[in-house]
C-alpha cells in the first residue's frame, strides 16, 4: 500500500496508534520554546512537580516580545515594554531551572524560532516538531512534520515529550511548470491561499508537490510551507531531496560523518511514494502567476498586483473588510500610497530574503513619506547580510536596519504601525490591529515591499527589475 | 478543571466569518504570565474605541450579554495564531461554548483542554442561530446534542476522548504521564533519530 510522506512521519512516531476511544501518542523530536506560550506551562510543571523530560530535544529563543534596537539589545538602554521584558526574565528563569538550553539576548545565534532550527540543522527530514507557536509549519519545508500548539501541549511536551493528537488527512497542492522572474515564493503561496481559501486547509496537513516547487531553494520552501497555517492547515509539508541535503549538510547541528550518511540514507525513503492518495489535490498553473498583494484583513483576500479589488455586493463582512482597509470594490491597488514598509519575519526574513530587497534597492532611496523597516530573521542572518554589505544598501537608502526579532509582524515589542497607516509587509498575517491597532497590512513579497518603499506607493517589482 | 455535562444559556452573536484570534485577544496583550484575567482584554479592538471607552453599539457591550455562555460566531472561527489565550479569554468573560460551521484546529485543541466547547453545525442551524440572537439553548455533552428553542436538536461532533475528560473534569496529561513505560521504550528504539 503505497503511503505519504506525512503517513510515514506519523507512523514512525506513533508511541501507541490512535483507537476509537483513544488518539495517538505521537513522539516529538523536537521542541522549540519562546517567551509568549511558555510562562503557564512552566507553572503547570512546578504544580505537579514534574520535570522536563527531555531538555536534549527543548531548545529555546526569544523573539516576539523582544526589542529590536540594538542599543536596547546590547547597549544597555532599557527596554520601554516593561511586561514584554519581564516575559523574557522569566523565560530566562524556567530555562535555568529546567536545565534547557536559551539562546539569550546576546546569543550570536538567537533569533525567530523558525529561522533558528532550520539554520542550527535542527529541523531535519522525518521529525516530529512543535512549538507554541502556529508558524510553526515552516519546518515542513525539510520533510519534517511540524505544527503549532497551545500552551497546555507545550505542558504536554515538557513533561512526557509526547502529544495526544488525531491523525489529519492529507491534502496534496500540485504546484505545474515555474514561476517567472519577480514572481517569489510568497506570491506563491499567496495565490495558493486565495484559491484554497483561509479554511481550506482545516484538519489537513498539506503537502506541495509539483515542478515549482522542486525548483525552489530551501529558504523559499520554508516561505511556502510557513504560511500553510493561513489556508488553515496545521502543517505543509515538502519531500526532501537534493537540495534540502545540501542545505543540512553543513549546519552546525546536523549528524556528521557516518551518521550524517545513514540520516540521508533514511530521509531517501520519506517521500510519498507514487501511486499514495491523498485525501484532497489542488493544482495549479506557476507560470501564469504574478506579484500578489492582500487588499483585505486576512490573507485569502489577495489580487495579483495588476488586479483590483473585487466586488462582492451584499456580503457585510466583505464590506467591514473593505471599510477597514480603506478601499472600495472595483479600485486598483497599484499606485496606492503607503506610510511603512517592513521587511522581516518567519515568513521572509532570511538572507535570501534580504538579498532579494536589497537587490533592488542598491543605489536607491526610500520615498521620503515611506518609514522603512527591515528586521533580520536571526542574527546569523544579520551577520550574514553584513558580511555582504545589505545593511550598507539598506541604511543608505534610508532603512532602519535592526536586530533580530518577530518585530512589526506581531507588534508586541513596540515596533507597530499607526493607527490608518498603510503597511506593505513580507509578514503573514493582515489581520485587523495585527501590526497595531488601526493598522493596515498589505502583505506581500520583499521584492514588492522593497520597490513599493521607494516609490512610496504599491508597485510591481518587475518595473524596477 | 471543573465538569462539564450541560449549558444553558442564551446565546451571544457575532456573525462574522474568520474571526482570527488577533480580534480574540490582541498580541499587546500576551505578555502575561498567567491564564486569569483576559476577559476585559477579549475582543478588546471590537469593543472599546482608540481612547478605552466601550462602543455602544459592540454586542459585548450590551446589557443582553451579561450572562451568556454561549456564542456564535461564523464559519472558520479561532483561525490564525495558536495563542491559547484565546480560549483563556472567553472563559475568563464567561463563555463556556463556541458554535460556529467551522472552527480552526488549534483553537479547537485549545479550547478543548481547557473546558471552551467548541461545537461545529451545519450551516442551516448556524444560519438560524445567527439570524436569531439571544436564543435560550441547551448542551448535552453526554449526548453530544444542541437543544434550539423550538425543541429541535442537532447533533455535534467530539472527539469521545476530549468528551470523557471534560464530562469527568479530568486533564489529558494525567493520561500522557500513565504512557511512560512505553514512552520509554519508544525512546530506546529510536536512539539515533
Amino acid at each position: 500500500m503505497p503511503k505519504t510522506m506525512f503517513q510515514k512521519v506519523w507512523e514512525q512516531h506513533e508511541v501507541a496508534p490512535e483507537t476509537a476511544a483513544t488518539p495517538a501518542v505521537l513522539f516529538i523530536d523536537l521542541h522549540l520554546i519562546h517567551e509568549v506560550t511558555t510562562p503557564q506551562a512552566f507553572e503547570v510543571l512546578r504544580q505537579k512537580g514534574l520535570p522536563v523530560r527531555r531538555t536534549d530535544l527543548t531548545l529555546a529563543t526569544m523573539d516576539h516580545s523582544t526589542p529590536t534596537r540594538t542599543e536596547q539589545v546590547f547597549g544597555g538602554v532599557p527596554v520601554t515594554a516593561t511586561a514584554a521584558a519581564k516575559q523574557v526574565q522569566q523565560l530566562e528563569r524556567n530555562c535555568a531551572e529546567a536545565g534547557i538550553e536559551l539562546l539569550n539576548m546576546r546569543s550570536n545565534l538567537r533569533g525567530i524560532v523558525h529561522i533558528i532550527g532550520p539554520e542550527l540543522g535542527l529541523t531535519r527530514p522525518g521529525r516530529t516538531i512543535v512549538c507554541g507557536d502556529s508558524h510553526t509549519s515552516t519546518h515542513g519545508a525539510f520533510g519534517a512534520l511540524a505544527f503549532g500548539i497551545g500552551t497546555t501541549e507545550v505542558g504536554h511536551v515538557f513533561a512526557t515529550q509526547c502529544l495526544l493528537q488525531r491523525k489529519p488527512k492529507t491534502f496534496a497542492i500540485n504546484v505545474n511548470h515555474k514561476l517567472h522572474p519577480g514572481v517569489t515564493a510568497k506570491d506563491l503561496v499567496l495565490a495558493i491561499i486565495g484559491q484554497i481559501g483561509v479554511e481550506g486547509g482545516t484538519g489537513h496537513v498539506l503537502e506541495y508537490r509539483g515542478e515549482a516547487i522542486r525548483a525552489l531553494n530551501m529558504e523559499e520552501r520554508m516561505t511556502v510551507c510557513n504560511m500553510s497555517i493561513e489556508a488553515g492547515a496545521r502543517a505543509g509539508m515538502i519531500a526532501p531531496d537534493e537540495t534540502t541535503f545540501s542545505y543540512l549538510a553543513d549546519k552546525p547541528r546536523s549528524p556528521h560523518g557516518a551518521d550524517w550518511e545513514r540520516a540521508v540514507e533514511r530521509w531517501r525513503g520519506l517521500p510519498s511514494d507514487a501511486g499514495a492518495v491523498f485525501d484532497r489535490e489542488h493544482a495549479l498553473d506557476a507560470a501564469v502567476l504574478e506579484p500578489m498583494i492582500s487588499y483585505g484583513t486576512h490573507p485569502g483576500m489577495v489580487i495579483p498586483i495588476s488586479g483590483s479589488v473585487p466586488d462582492r455586493k451584499g456580503d457585510p463582512v466583505f464590506d467591514k473588510a473593505l471599510a477597514y482597509m480603506g478601499f472600495t470594490a472595483g479600485e486598483a491597488l497599484r499606485d496606492r500610497p503607503v506610510n511603512v514598509v517592513f521587511i522581516g519575519s518567519c515568513t521572509n526574513g532570511r538572507l535570501g530574503d534580504l538579498r532579494s530587497a536589497a537587490q533592488l534597492m542598491r543605489g536607491r532611496k526610500v520615498a521620503s513619506t515611506v518609514r522603512m523597516l527591515v528586521v533580520p530573521g536571526s542574527q546569523q542572518v544579520k551577520a550574514a547580510a553584513e558580511a555582504e554589505g545589505l545593511d550598507r544598501i539598506f541604511i543608505d537608502a534610508g532603512a532602519d536596519w535592526r536586530e533580530s526579532g518577530c518585530s512589526m509582524c506581531i507588534g508586541m515589542n513596540g515596533d507597530t504601525v499607526a493607527r490608518g497607516e498603510y503597511s506593505v509587509s513580507t509578514s503573514n498575517r493582515n489581520f485587523e490591529g495585527r501590526q497595531g491597532a488601526g493598522a493596515r497590512t498589505l502583505l506581500a513579497s520583499p521584492l514588492t515591499a522593497a520597490a513599493s518603499a521607494i516609490r512610496g506607493r504599491v508597485t510591481d517589482p518587475r518595473e524596477l527589475l | 478543571m471543573d465538569k462539564i455535562t450541560t449549558i444553558h444559556s442564551r446565546t451571544v452573536v457575532l456573525p462574522a466569518s474568520n474571526i482570527d484570534t488577533d480580534q480574540i485577544i490582541p498580541a499587546r496583550f500576551l505578555t502575561t504570565t498567567t491564564r486569569t484575567g483576559l476577559g476585559k482584554q477579549l475582543f478588546s479592538d471590537w469593543r472599546y474605541a482608540p481612547d478605552g471607552t466601550p462602543k455602544a453599539d459592540f454586542v459585548l457591550n450590551q446589557p443582553q450579554a451579561t450572562g451568556c455562555q454561549v456564542l456564535v460566531g461564523g464559519r472558520n472561527f479561532g483561525c490564525g495564531s495558536s495563542r491559547e489565550h484565546a480560549p483563556w479569554a472567553l472563559l475568563d468573560f464567561g463563555f463556556r461554548a463556541v458554535i460556529s460551521t467551522e472552527i480552526a484546529d488549534i483553537f479547537r485543541n485549545n479550547s478543548l483542554k481547557n473546558g471552551l466547547l467548541p461545537i461545529v453545525v451545519d450551516e442551516s442551524t448556524s444560519d438560524w442561530l445567527i439570524a436569531n440572537p439571544g436564543s435560550e439553548v441547551s448542551i448535552d455533552l453526554e449526548q453530544a446534542t444542541l437543544q434550539l428553542p423550538q425543541g429541535v436538536s442537532v447533533n455535534f461532533p467530539i472527539d469521545p476522548f476530549a468528551r470523557y475528560c471534560l464530562l469527568n473534569g479530568v486533564d489529558e496529561l494525567g493520561f500522557l504521564l500513565q504512557q511512560q513505560e512505553r514512552i520509554a521504550a519508544y525512546e530506546q528504539r529510536h536512539k539515533d533519530n
